[in-house]
């Protein structure tokens, strides 16, 4: 079988084909390598920190407002809190201050009542003791004129009269 | 929907084009002078020359042959520059040959004493017709694929770099968008899990690497370049596996050596066997890459054009039209799907390569803790 080519030379490294793959790989290493890969890299590299970065950072805005809105909202709660206590304090004074006021006018009422009644009790018993006494003065003068001179001693004749008119009450 | 329909028309396309390239490389065997030994060549054993060179190098991109009845035959190539030194002798110093393979007309004429073989395309003495004679360091097409792939590498790159640059920070928009995922990928899951902290040290070797064979893989799948089969040349892997070789034992830190010389913990009689196993592993590793590189891509540049050629094979043992349709019917859908399975694989095996430089570099560089 006559061939027109050899079977081991596909085995067989050429010298100008090593050569040139070397110069081309080498230069394609030197070039695109430095000058298109390594920034490619760092392009691609630096891109993925940035959007880690800008990821984290909008977790901690998130949870930044989140914890603003929680803060707002307790707060809020506290402030309703606050105002329905003052409410409540401040209609707890009112309720104490009129009861007080009633308490004491109630209190004054009574005494003042109480004070008229011991005034007229004595206005009563003081014209008691005069009309008492007027009656008996009136009595015995009554007496005596009805009796006349009769009776001579007067001062039993008083005392007498006296026991009567007490007795008249 | 529409995205399949384009994949299959892709392929289709790509599926046709090598059945054209084939068939027009086939029915016209691109030779003058050994014509007469060449008629004796089975049908069978001009397909295997075929795909044979075709895997191979050669001075000149030779895309295909248009023959017309009393017509010469009308080469389809992409020229290429030769550059040659011829070995100094006795007689004659050693002499640089600068030009470009046209001079050659396709093998039909010597130019500086050098010639055009034309089942190889290879550059030869034309007195000897062998290749010792001169040191060849031309533009072969598996550099001229390496060097399209390097300019389309370059534009892409620098283009995706300075969209980075422009748009700061901000989201990948068009082609940065189409290779940010890859790139990414490649960080995270080869970069990263393998060398650590220290992985921008290693990315753009990584990134070079997968992109350079990536690249040289895919321009091996496009017919009308001539389906060049650069990443499966073992120059070139070869080449590759050498820097990761080196790049590898350089990085290599104390506790790397020390596993290689005198692996902690073993007794002394067994490190007689464990250290040359050990020595021969520090050159397996990047060799086993060479060797996968280089049979993967290859074998599936054979497969490709063997199902071609089954088509030739069937034409010519049953007779030629009926036995050709035949043929075309059975290969078509099986070059269907070794297509598919070969676009595959070609971003599998830059995949890998790039993989398993990065578990070397990061077993050299990793600080072990006892």
């Amino acid at each position: 079988m006559l061939l027109g080519f050899d079977p081991m030379s596909l085995l067989t490294p050429d010298l100008g084909l090593v050569f040139w793959t070397t110069i081309i790989f080498l230069v394609f290493w030197l070039l695109v390598g430095k000058f298109a890969f390594k920034p490619i890299a760092k392009a691609i590299k630096d891109r993925d920190q940035n959007i880690a970065d800008a990821l984290t950072a909008a977790e901690k805005a998130k949870a930044e407002v989140q914890q603003m809105h929680s803060d707002n909202a307790s707060l809020l709660k506290e402030a309703r809190e606050e105002s329905a206590k003052i409410l409540k304090e401040a209609k707890e004074l009112k309720d104490s201050i009129v009861a007080e006021a009633h308490h004491s006018a109630k209190e004054e009422a009574a005494k003042i009542v109480a004070n008229a009644k011991i005034e007229i009790d004595a206005q009563k018993k003081a014209a008691m003791a005069e009309v008492k006494n007027e009656v008996s003065k009136l009595s015995l003068e009554i007496a005596q004129k009805v009796v006349g001179r009769e009776l001579d001693s007067t001062k039993d004749q008083q005392n007498f009269i006296t026991s009567l008119v007490d007795k008249l009450n | 929907m529409t995205r399949h329909l384009h994949i299959l028309f892709l392929l289709i396309t790509l599926s046709f084009s090598y059945a054209l390239k084939a068939n027009s490389e086939l029915q016209n065997p691109v030779h003058s002078d050994s014509a007469a030994t060449h008629e004796e060549l089975s049908v069978t054993d001009r397909v295997v020359e075929h795909i044979m060179n075709h895997v191979a190098d050669a001075n000149v991109n030779h895309l295909g042959t248009i023959k017309e009845e009393g017509k010469e035959d009308h080469h389809i190539t992409i020229e290429l520059p030769c550059i040659l030194y011829r070995k100094a002798t006795e007689n004659q110093a050693g002499k640089w040959s600068f030009f470009m393979s046209s001079k050659f007309h396709h093998g039909h004429e010597a130019y500086e004493g050098y010639k055009l073989d034309e089942h190889t395309g290879r550059v030869v003495d034309a007195n000897t017709g062998t290749r010792d004679t001169f040191y060849d360091l031309s533009i072969t097409k598996n550099v001229f694929n390496m060097l399209l792939g390097f300019i389309i590498l370059s534009i892409i790159f620098f283009t995706i770099k300075s969209a980075y640059v422009k748009r700061q920070g901000q989201a990948p928009k068009g082609i940065q968008a189409f290779f940010e995922p890859i790139i990414v990928f490649l960080i995270d899951d080869i970069a990263k899990p393998n060398l650590g902290d220290k992985y921008e040290k290693y990315l753009p070797y990584l990134l070079c690497v997968f992109f350079f064979i990536l690249i040289n893989n895919l321009l091996g799948l496009v017919p009308f370049l001539g389906s060049i089969n650069s990443s499966g040349n073992i120059s070139f892997t070869m080449v590759l596996a050498t820097c990761s070789l080196l790049l590898i034992n350089i990085s290599g830190n104390k506790h790397y050596w020390q596993h290689i010389f005198a692996m902690p913990g073993v007794p002394k009689w067994a490190l007689a066997i464990l250290t040359p196993v050990e020595i021969m592993g520090v050159i397996l590793k990047p060799a086993v890459l060479m060797l996968r590189l280089f049979g993967n891509i290859t074998g599936g540049h054979i497969t490709v054009l063997a199902v071609v050629g089954l088509i030739f094979i069937m034409g010519e043992y049953a007779t030629k039209m009926s036995g050709a349709t035949a043929g075309t019917l059975i290969s078509f859908p099986i070059l269907l799907f070794v297509n598919a399975i070969e676009l595959f694989v070609a971003f599998l095996q830059a995949y890998i390569f790039t993989l398993l430089t990065g578990i070397f570099i990061g077993a050299a560089i990793e600080e072990h803790h006892h």
